[in-house]
């Protein structure tokens, strides 16, 4: 164990951030630079945090120097200092996207008030998430991270935007109502709300107990995370909204309801077998999602869709709860924040060129854009998991997980496989819609039947650039899968122990 | 683990069932009183966590614990509390963003997905040859699609 000051910087830098570019609200370049340098440094943060997690175990800074049970912890173990650091790298290709989009719409010149400092917030927000040790903070951190997506996806109001974000606003507030109660319940059953010492007194209480407050925490975290029959806001509400602000959403939000989950249910709840709840929920998700995104004519629902899909596929290796299945899931997470992230950021640049979101109305852009044609096949084949990418990693892991689990996990597996064709079906007919076929002339932005009003044909490199550098990054997490899968391999073993978390935490005392 | 009296319970649970049917309202207004109740009924929720009603979360200086109230739930309460009333301002800007701009503050349905299922309806009925034209049965009978869209039909009476 480590005691340290360095987990609390990732939440405290992002809000100071934010804070400094309220003060530098008149100079746009300012507070580009400040967002920018900011994420740079939390992301060279957590790089340290991974290292040393990784050497000497979870790195722990108890703040305001209050000792565990009673003080708030932050936490910084394998997996939530690499889901930190992969997060954050994903923050700041779609803020260096999103700053281009601002200056190729808005001008060079134009500052604002609210779309940096929110930026951060949320930034700071799934920090907290990650790190925190307690399941109060956890509470709070969720409701940072919401608050400040609500105010991005309502930026910038029309009539469609409004009533997406209404849905929105109003799901995650149910959900966070939901979470609250949770904790009531919890601490009324426990008397703590510490991660670490919940995990030896939850197990005190009697099985009916054991069973509510497990279900409501999957209920809680499910609809963050848009698990099937809780997902329905999903398509609805992201699609919506700017492009940078959905691939953001798209790549953190849910996944960091997935990493709720995964925590509170290795570390609170664990149940040692695979969990058929959990099983049917993963089958589920997956065929409803990628079925889902089959009918789609709406290039970004039909994204939302088959991200709905691939929640089912994280679902799966928590289901499995064996240290294999964990720790599949961990490498999904790691390689679908970046791949998901990546078709919004370049979805958005396929609707620049094209005027539309309708695939009934593209056609023929691999010859006025080549380039781009590659920047979505490349992610569009991740997403998929074709043999050399990391989705295929990624999934091997899982269908390994799956098979050694026994013979209800392999009926589930198979339908992972099942999904992942469709998957790839459904991304190669997307391609073949947009890329091939006879060339069409741009729509204009006032097309009445698109839903979205976008900068018609006005795209910069920065943009390109920021894409292909997420684009470089899931090939590179496919080119290191080895050094990444024995990380992912460890996490997962720390998890289903427990006793690395519970002692760096609660001393020599919470061994069990 | 603490045990609640019954009143309290019922009382916890009527706000819960009053918050969550407001919730299910298509007005943003209803939403809205329905978050706050659902706020209450969490927050009150959380604060019998400390104990029974009544007992002062102070100690009192001889160390006596016995008659006391958990002061931490109270705490956490306290956060929730905020948390929950920013909250309600938000959704109160939004409703009149949403009143200003579209003349109500009802949660609309989803045009798109109205836009998919009607498609399959009339390919359904029409048969296989126009597949093709889906796109077009879908937009192109404006004035169907319009009439049954709660947008145009509430800007008339306004």
């Amino acid at each position: 164990m480590t005691t340290s000051l360095l987990p609390v910087l990732p939440v405290l830098l992002p809000l100071l951030g934010a804070a400094a570019t309220v003060v530098a609200g008149r100079s746009a370049w300012a507070q580009r630079a400040i967002g920018i340098s900011v994420l740079a440094a939390v992301a060279a943060v957590a790089t340290v945090l991974l290292v040393q997690a990784d050497r000497h175990g979870p790195v722990v800074s108890e703040v305001g120097g209050w000792p565990a049970p009673v003080g708030i912890v932050l936490v910084a173990d394998r997996l939530s200092a690499l889901l930190l650091l992969i997060s954050t790298v994903v923050t700041l290709a779609v803020l260096v996207y999103a700053i281009d989009q601002r200056i190729v719409d808005y001008g060079r010149r134009t500052a604002s008030t609210t779309f940096h400092p929110i930026f951060l917030v949320l930034s700071a927000g799934v920090s907290l998430a990650y790190l925190t040790g307690d399941l109060f903070s956890l509470f709070v951190a969720f409701e940072i991270m919401l608050a400040a997506s609500y105010v991005l996806i309502t930026r910038r109001t029309d009539a469609t935007r409004i009533r997406s974000g209404m849905t929105y606003v109003t799901i995650s507030l149910a959900s966070s109502l939901l979470f609250l109660t949770t904790v009531a319940l919890v601490y009324a059953a426990t008397g703590t709300v510490n991660l670490a010492d919940l995990a030896t007194r939850v197990a005190d209480l009697p099985t009916g107990l054991q069973t509510v407050l497990a279900l409501l925490v999957v209920v809680t975290f499910g609809i963050k995370a848009a698990i099937v029959p809780l997902h329905f806001w999903l398509p609805d509400s992201y699609p919506n909204a700017p492009a940078p602000v959905t691939a953001l959403f798209a790549g953190l939000l849910t996944k960091v309801g997935i990493y709720a989950l995964l925590r509170t249910r290795t570390l609170i709840f664990p149940e040692g077998h695979p969990s058929t709840l959990l099983l049917v929920l993963a089958a589920v998700t997956m065929i409803v999602g990628v079925l889902g995104a089959l009918a789609q004519n709406d290039l970004n629902r039909l994204l939302s869709f088959l991200l709905v899909s691939h929640i089912g596929f994280m679902i799966f290796g928590l289901a499995v709860s064996d240290a294999a299945g964990i720790a599949g899931t961990a490498l999904y997470v790691v390689h679908h924040i970046t791949v998901q992230a990546t078709l919004f950021l370049v979805s958005g640049l396929i609707t620049r060129r094209t005027g539309t979101v309708s695939l009934d109305k593209m056609g023929g852009l691999a010859k006025r854009a080549p380039l781009l044609a590659i920047l979505f096949a490349i992610p569009a084949l991740t997403l998929a998991g074709v043999p050399p990418t990391s989705g295929f990693v990624a999934k091997l892991a899982l269908l390994q997980a799956g098979a050694g689990g026994g013979s209800g996990t392999a009926i589930v597996a198979g339908i992972v496989v099942l999904a992942s064709l469709l998957t790839l079906y459904a991304v190669v007919r997307v391609w073949v819609r947009v890329f091939w076929g006879e060339p069409r002339e741009p729509l204009p932005d006032n097309d009445p039947d698109d839903e979205l009003v976008v900068g018609t044909a006005r795209t910069s490199t920065p943009m390109y650039a920021a894409s292909a550098a997420l684009v470089a990054v899931s090939v590179a997490i496919a080119v290191a899968a080895g050094p990444l899968s024995a990380i992912t391999t460890r996490a997962g073993d720390d998890l289903v122990a427990r006793t690395p978390y519970r002692t760096a935490v609660l001393g020599d005392g919470g061994a069990p | 683990m603490t045990t609640i009296s019954l009143a309290m319970a019922v009382v916890v649970a009527v706000l819960y069932s009053v918050g969550f049917y407001l919730l299910l309202q298509r007005s943003l207004m209803r939403v809205l009183l329905g978050v706050v109740v659902l706020g209450h009924g969490a927050n009150l929720l959380l604060q019998l966590a400390g104990g029974p009603p009544a007992r002062p979360p102070i100690l009192d200086g001889t160390g006596d614990t016995a008659g006391l109230a958990d002061p931490l739930p109270q705490a956490l309460a306290l956060t929730a509390v905020v948390i929950t009333f920013a909250m309600t301002t938000y959704l109160l800007a939004l409703g009149y963003r949403s009143w200003v701009l579209v003349g109500h503050d009802e949660v609309q349905d989803d045009l798109e997905d109205r836009r998919i299922a009607r498609r399959r309806t009339v390919k359904a009925s029409m048969g296989e040859e126009v597949e093709e034209t889906g796109d077009e049965v879908g937009v192109d009978p404006g004035s169907a699609a319009a009439s049954d869209d709660p947008v145009t039909s509430t800007a008339d009476v306004r």
